[in-house]
């Protein structure tokens, strides 16, 4: 399927969710959609650095934090929409990644990893000693009931916002797999030595990488604070969002643009459901067992069951 | 002989620690020629290899290849500018297909010089794997092929790049007195249809002798003969780095 007619479904598919969404019609389907479609979008970034080229980031609160503290510094100073404010979130988180990448990609392996944790403590010492943006009281943003021109409750807009984000990284996604960029990326996972040798510039492609992936995440934080209406460092460095977020991947498989979103849509929906039902505790364990679960009967994923 | 050489090696020195790899190499290669390397384990062909392909930084010296100084040009410059390489131990792209590897080159060094387009790659990758053998496994992955179909993968692999200067580290280590005939007979195609130079290295003296135009010796990082392939091999030193003296 050709990028743009792949891109066409995508946009069926947002706009079937919404009206699905609209036909339930119950405030508490948003609030555990939105969380369930960031874990799309999250978990579809993590996999284009992870998954492609198999740099296993373990920053990834520090990506969310920045994106949403971004929004929180536009909230006090300007009177922006919200969508100016992802943008402008993916642009930070993204040139944080770019940065991140140039400073720690000539380590390789476990060494990358802990370095992108080590980033993660750096950024989260940074934020809780900003008084500007509350520090580690934290921040409260008082969300608008309603987005007047749409004529729909705000946390519809919100789910309505994420559902685009979805669309923009499963489209990115899709788009690099089978393109040179792809090719390049899968030969960086492979050997990196080979791949130089073979023409590909293997620095500049994984700085693409990270840059991409660090400025999706960035796009999938920057709402949060109006979803949470209240954004302390403790949570939005939540360890929950990185064992989630590089989870998800490796359940669903993380070879295609298709493993994240599985991953995500059925992990990130059974602990929604698990936190209603149960506790909100129990989400962590599920997704503990699931992991070693998987690693055990299903090392490339759920998609690993139907394709090579 | 430097007018034409297509590569030139002047005072080139390489260390790890205390340990001198290479020291003063002096290597001109002709255009079109087929030039043999050899040496004994650990005399520095392969950190030779490195040095040339950019894959190692050499400490001193310089290399020049069609007239245009190298240092400080990464691997995958070197690799666009036409120097190609296998490596001793074949390095393929585990997770993609063998034509999928071929395409990597392609893409990323022949089309960055701008002489292949998109429905044409395709039809020269599966031509060069019809060249070395391996065309009814196209769509396999390296993992399913044998050591020898997969030293023929890593040879191709460099040759997908179009390279006006290929280097074989040991392509042909374990292979067959057959199989060694093959590979032999497929470079030399390549030097002669294409003008390809190439420099073999190779610890089969048979084939080094069969091949080799020109043979160049290291040992313990320095190049101790160079010249006629059948003269060099009678020399005193050479003789005793091999068999001892």
């Amino acid at each position: 399927m050709r990028n743009p007619v792949f891109v066409l479904w995508l946009i069926v598919a947002a706009v079937l969710t919404f009206v699905i969404a609209r036909l339930i019609d119950n405030a508490y389907f948003y609030f555990a959609g939105y969380v369930v479609l960031q874990y799309v979008v999250l978990a579809t970034a993590w996999n284009i650095l992870g998954g492609y080229t198999g740099y296993v980031n373990f920053g990834i609160s520090a990506f969310i934090a920045l994106g949403a503290y971004s929004t929180v510094v536009l909230h006090k100073l300007t009177n922006l929409p919200l969508i100016v404010m992802i943008l402008v979130g993916g642009g930070v988180s993204g040139l944080v990644g770019l940065g991140t990448g140039y400073l720690t990609l000539r380590l390789r392996g476990t060494f990358f990893g802990i370095a992108t944790l080590a980033m993660a403590v750096v950024v989260q010492t940074l934020v809780t000693n900003w008084e500007f943006v509350g520090g580690s009281r934290g921040a409260y943003i008082i969300r608008p009931a309603k987005v007047a021109y749409l004529g729909i409750d705000y946390i519809q807009y919100l789910f309505l916002m994420m559902l685009g984000l979805c669309v923009l990284a499963v489209g990115i996604a899709r788009a690099i797999e089978k393109s040179r960029l792809g090719y390049g990326f899968a030969t960086i996972r492979d050997d990196e030595l080979a791949a130089e040798a073979s023409g590909v510039p293997t620095l500049r492609l994984k700085l693409i990488a990270t840059a991409l992936s660090g400025g999706l995440m960035g796009m999938a934080g920057a709402p949060l604070p109006y979803y949470v209406t209240y954004l302390d460092p403790v949570s939005a460095f939540s360890l929950s969002y990185a064992v989630n977020t590089i989870a998800m991947p490796l359940i669903g498989g993380t070879s295609s643009w298709l493993g994240p979103i599985i991953g995500a849509l059925l992990l990130g929906t059974l602990q929604q459901v698990a936190t209603v039902t149960i506790s909100s505790a129990l989400s962590l364990l599920i997704v503990g067992v699931m992991l070693v679960v998987f690693v055990v009967a299903a090392p490339k994923g759920i998609v690993g069951w139907f394709w090579k | 002989m430097s007018a034409a050489a297509i590569l030139q090696v002047s005072g080139l020195g390489k260390r790890f620690g205390g340990f001198v790899a290479l020291a003063d190499i002096e290597l001109d290669v002709a255009r079109g020629e087929r030039l043999g390397l050899i040496g004994p384990n650990g005399s520095g062909k392969s950190t030779l290899v490195n040095c040339l392909c950019g894959t190692l930084r050499n400490e001193s010296g310089s290399v020049r290849f069609e007239g245009r100084t190298l240092d400080g040009l990464k691997a995958h410059q070197r690799t666009r500018l036409g120097l190609a390489r296998t490596f001793q131990l074949p390095r393929p792209f585990g997770t993609l297909t063998l034509a999928e590897n071929l395409r990597i080159p392609m893409l990323y060094a022949v089309q960055a010089r701008g002489s292949a387009t998109g429905p044409d790659i395709d039809r020269r990758c599966m031509d060069l794997l019809e060249l070395v053998g391996l065309a009814d496994k196209a769509d396999r992955l390296p993992k399913d092929l044998t050591q020898i179909e997969m030293r023929k993968l890593e040879l191709a692999r460099a040759m997908a790049a179009e390279p006006r200067l290929l280097i074989a580290d040991e392509a042909m280590a374990g292979l067959s007195h057959q199989e060694v005939d093959d590979i032999l007979a497929l470079l030399v195609r390549l030097n002669e249809e294409q003008g390809i130079t190439i420099i073999l290295i190779e610890h089969i003296m048979r084939a080094v002798l069969s091949f080799s135009q020109r043979l160049v010796v290291l040992v313990a990082g320095r190049k101790i003969a160079d010249g006629d392939p059948q003269d060099v091999v009678r020399q005193d030193d050479v003789v005793a780095a091999y068999l001892g003296s």
